[in-house]
């Protein structure tokens, strides 16, 4: 049913994921980030597309144009209004210790593939090996967040959370059921807006998008 | 017929929530707001007694699930969503007579705190393990805004904490549902039936057990971050204190139920695949830490809510232990503890809420002599603090021991570890509230009368529990607790 070459493609777009969840994490400028994330968007949904072509599952395909449609062209476009609005365009973030990063970033990928090998045993042809790229592009995310001290990038993780774990769920076990994935697509457009209401509120009370003023709250 | 009336139950705040979305500003907001809580508990009322007649069953092709188990958790959150909004109408217009909120905030907070209940509602019963992520995540964006409705730096930075780090703790959630689904789709095959509970716990001896496992681990530390279990917690006490006082004790009595109900439906499914006790060993770890840390942080909380929060995360850890061992004495007991913890919780919130009012100050060394200014607020605020504490004869007291004996039974290394944690608790907790009742006041009168009816309505309620359980209510437990094995 499903030819080699498939299998190789989805591969690549596999590595192609986790790639960019390295370069998000490393990338200081918000537009590009920004950027990035529309491109991780792009992979995704053309990934969910091959697998829906490949296995012949027809609500993948109303996946991956979900995914086209609220990854690739939505939020982003919903994100560069608000740092247009929010004048935070060219914003550079320093960051810290790219290198240690990167490294503890190695260090997360070869733990999730080492959690993932007994379950990729388990499953057959296409999807093997793809949980433990997808667990690996969540814990980078994951990563990301605690990495990053404005709130925009932290959004942006956040959402690249989500890339990977929607990966997770389309290539790893060929979707899940389309009421589920619509409730999530839901949750996300959802929890975007809200924190734009939020970019805002903090604007107005900080001066500033940067979370290291809200580190005041303490047990004392 | 049981369509009908499960949609009765969340039609009604559904309904609640967009009346409110265009009425929220109007005078009578308040008054809507009680009425359609009203009729989701006179809806739960309806439901429950058609599931306790009749047994667990199913509406809806299946989507929706209703057993002894969640029936009793709906019928305790219509009914403490119906109180509390019966406090926070005096609450709230006070707030607003201080200038602390607008019109358009108090709209925000109508029209969100119905559509919250919706989505708690859905999360109990719902028989899809992925519709009860949906829920839950929905339930954690309506309260979002609700946390930062003050919009004071210190709530921005409380929201902001609770937003990301439930975010990503639902996320870990997410992954642990589709490993799950990843597990049922190679034994129910792909489509709808794959991640319907009630099929899978029909198949859950077929289930792939490595893949179990991991699942477990993700959902455990998902849910288990709205739970608040240490170490996750660090949003929950932020949260609570900085949140309007109606929002901390939804927050407190509801919400960690419904995500620890999550917790338990997977367990279940969990320990039957693997015929192991993992997934309960796992609950009982968090569920000791969370007792032991949360109840040496009481210690240095100087503000009130702040403290009541530790208290909750203390309360969550004892249940999330009590149904991690399971057997029909612990998991008899955890429920009852989840009901009277609700009860007594919401109950000390309002009650603080207005002794809040009264000082205009949350930091427990300013309020002072509750009793002289106001005995009710005084009275509520004792009584419930001494029901919390694990006092006979109220019916906290009842469950802690029917836990702590049950640990002596089964794991008795683990009383100690409760015990001196329960002591250190009473004394932290009894030292600070002790002069804020009683001691010289500074407090001022209020515009509006409290509602403190809610308080003694719950405090009576808990107090009956422990003296006297009717015994169709302790058949429903036991029912119940069987269910869950």
């Amino acid at each position: 049913m499903q030819t080699p070459f498939l299998l190789q493609f989805i591969n690549l777009l596999a590595a192609l994921l986790l790639l960019i969840a390295f370069a998000m994490l490393t990338q200081r400028r918000i537009l590009s980030l920004i950027n990035l994330f529309a491109l991780q968007g792009a992979v995704l949904s053309l990934s969910t597309f091959v697998v829906a072509f490949s296995t012949s599952q027809h609500h993948l395909y109303y996946s991956a144009g979900l995914t086209l449609l609220l990854k690739v062209l939505l939020l982003p476009w919903l994100l560069h209004r608000l740092i247009r609005k929010l004048n935070v365009r060219w914003d550079v973030e320093t960051l810290i210790n790219i290198p240690t990063t990167m490294l503890v970033g190695i260090s997360l990928v070869i733990f999730s593939f080492n959690l993932a090998a007994p379950i990729a045993q388990l499953s057959e042809g296409l999807t093997r090996g793809l949980i433990g790229i997808a667990l690996a592009s969540v814990l980078l995310s994951l990563l990301m967040m605690l990495t990053r001290r404005k709130a925009v990038s932290q959004v942006v993780a956040f959402l690249s959370l989500e890339n990977g774990l929607f990966f997770a769920a389309t290539s790893a076990t060929q979707g899940m059921p389309l009421v589920v994935e619509l409730g999530i697509a839901l949750d996300v457009l959802v929890a975007t807006f809200i924190f734009g209401i939020f970019f805002f509120q903090i604007r107005e009370t900080f001066d500033s998008l940067d979370i290291a003023h809200m580190e005041k709250l303490k047990d004392d | 017929m049981i369509d009908l009336q499960l949609l009765a139950l969340l039609l009604a705040p559904l309904l609640g929530g967009a009346l409110l979305a265009v009425f929220g500003s109007r005078k009578w907001a308040a008054e809507l707001n009680s009425l359609m809580s009203f009729f989701t508990f006179a809806a739960s009322v309806i439901l429950t007694m058609r599931v306790i007649d009749s047994g667990p069953q199913v509406a809806f092709h299946e989507q929706f699930f209703i057993d002894q188990f969640n029936v009793f958790l709906v019928a305790l959150t219509a009914f403490v969503a119906f109180t509390t909004s019966l406090f926070s109408r005096p609450y709230m217009r006070i707030e607003q007579h201080h200038g602390k909120l607008t019109t358009g905030m108090l709209h925000l907070y109508y029209s969100m705190y119905q559509m919250f209940t919706f989505a708690m509602l859905v999360a109990l019963t719902t028989n899809n393990m992925g519709i009860v992520w949906v829920a839950m995540e929905a339930a954690t964006l309506t309260t979002v805004l609700l946390v930062s409705l003050y919009r004071t730096p210190a709530s921005l930075e409380a929201a902001w904490k609770y937003f990301i780090l439930c975010g990503v703790g639902i996320a870990l959630a997410l992954f642990g549902t589709i490993l799950l689904y990843f597990a049922a789709e190679r034994v129910l095959g792909e489509g709808g039936t794959a991640l319907l509970w009630t099929h899978l716990n029909e198949v859950k001896g077929e289930l792939e057990p490595t893949v179990l496992k991991l699942a477990f681990v993700f959902l455990l530390v998902g849910y288990g971050t709205k739970v608040g279990l240490v170490p996750l917690h660090s949003w929950l006490p932020d949260a609570h204190a900085e949140g309007p006082t109606p929002v901390s004790a939804v927050l407190s009595g509801l919400l960690l139920n419904v995500a620890l109900c999550a917790v338990v439906r997977s367990k279940v499914l969990v320990d039957g695949s693997l015929g192991t006790h993992f997934a309960g060993y796992l609950m009982m770890g968090f569920g000791l830490l969370s007792v032991v840390v949360a109840s040496f942080s009481l210690f240095r909380q100087k503000d009130i809510k702040r403290m009541f929060a530790y208290s909750s995360i203390e309360h969550m850890g004892l249940i999330t232990f009590a149904l991690g061992m399971g057997g029909p004495v612990a998991t008899f007991a955890g429920m009852l503890h989840m009901t009277v913890h609700s009860l007594t919780k919401s109950a000390i919130f309002f009650a603080v809420g207005h002794a809040v009012q009264k000082s205009g100050t949350q930091v427990m060394e300013n309020i002072r002599g509750m009793l002289q200014v106001s005995p009710t607020v005084g009275w509520g605020l004792a009584i419930g603090t001494f029901a919390i504490l694990g006092m006979p004869p109220f019916g906290v007291f009842a469950s802690e021991f029917l836990i702590i004996t049950t640990a002596m039974h089964e794991y008795p290394w683990t009383t100690p570890f409760l015990l001196i944690a329960l002591g250190v608790a009473f004394a932290a907790i009894f030292g600070k509230i002790q002069p804020v009742v009683f001691g010289e006041t500074t407090a001022k009168r209020l515009p509006h009368s409290p509602a403190l009816i809610p308080v003694f309505v719950h405090l009576l309620l808990v107090l009956m529990l422990g003296l006297y359980m009717p015994p169709y209510l302790a058949d429903w437990y036991r029912q119940a607790a069987a269910l869950l094995g």
